[in-house]
């Protein structure tokens, strides 16, 4: 399940936008402009069903995000998604994994609290007994250019 | 014809006498004939393995993807508690503090275990570092890593965290680590060929409950392991899927 976020949650002063989402989700999304920087040395690592919805996910994803792990089970994965995230990447990501190849990218992920964390995320398709079965996503440190770069480009393709 | 063991070539020397006690071990266990074969390097033991010429393996988890999707490879078992992670280190005198302050031109030096090398290079990805903008020298061993880097010879070192803790305090206090991976799901394990694979469900339970005689904890103690905990296919795979995502 994924819900509106609530103010009561944010940490700081924030901003306030609806965010149109896969399955005719729309949900109010608070945002900040508080960075935490990626964890050295982590990965953190999700993986959905075949609907993006999460089955998985592991303790530096849980720390990352802000959520409980209940919170995260059987929630669309778009509980993550940030308003500055052009949709044009996640039309990228799921039309490369649904082809069956991996997905490469720079993600600027939304916590529970508001706040933001980049990553440099690789989605796969798990195969087994030679049929896509799932998909996990293993994030890792991104560069400070590369983020620096994804800033100047994603909002021309707002 | 006996059946053909082997162990990744970044077994801790400590441990070789250990690796032919658990292969006696397990021959008498088992009454089945094992021949424990050790090799130098990761590319004449692939080469064996391409021949047909490995039965039972305890594998890099690098070679596991292979040995499962290409050659047919069954997981048994893992050492219980240990994983491999990865350490980022420099010269204590270094001026680096943080590896996203690293140039390119840095020379890293590494040993030849293929995981630790995909793990320590991601580590250096925060600096926009990479195979082509960095030198990689290759030690033999993670010792040779330290000394060169007390020597001045290059710039960081790439280490299995175990080797490094296990480095001598004196070495230790002139070395400083940047950063230590915490990934806790990549490990070694034992797997079985097609050849043996009617004996899996066997060995898998002689390993696993190993550890519940004397005899048994005695040879776990000379591998460095207290326990074997079995590895679930889709252990495995998930294992494979999280180094294939890291290999690119
Ligand atoms: C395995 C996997 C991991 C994903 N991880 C993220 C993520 O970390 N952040 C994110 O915003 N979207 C992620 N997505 C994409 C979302 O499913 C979703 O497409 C995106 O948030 C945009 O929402 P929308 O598709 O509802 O428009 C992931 C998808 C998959 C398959």
């Amino acid at each position: 399940m994924i819900h509106d976020m609530k103010p009561g949650d944010v940490v700081g002063d924030y901003k306030e936008t609806i965010l149109d989402l896969y399955g005719g989700i729309s949900r109010v999304v608070l945002y900040t402009d508080i960075e935490t920087p990626y964890p050295d040395g982590k990965l953190i690592v999700s993986t959905t069903d075949k609907d993006g919805i999460i089955t998985h996910v592991n303790k530096a994803f849980v720390e990352m995000s802000g959520y409980t792990e209940d919170e995260l089970l059987d929630a669309p994965h778009s509980i993550l998604r940030h308003p500055d995230m052009p949709s044009v990447a996640f039309k990228d990501l799921w039309d490369t994994v649904n082809a069956g190849k991996h997905w490469q990218g720079y993600v600027k992920n939304l916590r529970k609290d508001g706040g933001f964390y980049w990553v440099k995320a690789t989605v796969i398709p798990n195969i087994r007994q030679g049929k896509v079965v799932s998909y996990t996503s293993v994030r890792r440190k991104p560069s400070r250019a590369k983020v620096e770069e994804c800033m100047k480009l994603y909002p021309t393709l707002l | 014809m006996p059946y053909q063991f082997t162990v990744s070539p970044d077994f801790s020397p400590d441990h070789l006498s250990g690796w032919y006690i658990f292969n006696t071990w397990l021959q008498k266990q088992t009454g089945q004939s094992i021949h424990l074969e050790m090799y130098s390097s990761f590319q004449s033991q692939r080469e064996a393995i391409k021949r047909g010429n490995v039965d039972l393996i305890y594998a890099n988890p690098f070679d596991a993807a292979m040995l499962v999707r290409e050659k047919g490879f069954l997981p048994l078992v893992k050492a219980v508690g240990v994983s491999d992670e990865a350490i980022i280190a420099v010269n204590a005198d270094s001026l680096v503090d943080d590896v996203a302050n690293l140039m390119p031109g840095t020379k890293v030096a590494v040993t030849e275990d293929p995981d630790v090398r995909m793990m320590g290079m991601i580590m250096l990805e925060p600096a926009d570092l990479d195979a082509s903008n960095t030198d990689i020298v290759v030690y033999d061993t993670y010792v040779l890593v330290a000394k060169n880097l007390l020597q001045g010879n290059v710039d960081v070192g790439i280490f299995l965290a175990e080797a490094y803790d296990d480095l001598s305090h004196i070495i230790k206090s002139k070395l400083k680590v940047l950063v230590r991976s915490q990934i806790s799901v990549i490990n070694h394990s034992l797997m079985i060929g097609p050849k043996f694979a009617d004996k899996r469900d066997e060995i898998q339970g002689l390993l696993v409950s190993m550890d519940q005689d004397d005899k048994g904890k005695g040879v776990l103690k000379s591998l460095g392991f207290e326990a074997w905990a079995k590895v679930e296919d889709e252990e495995m795979e998930f294992m494979i899927d999280l180094m294939d995502t890291l290999a690119i």
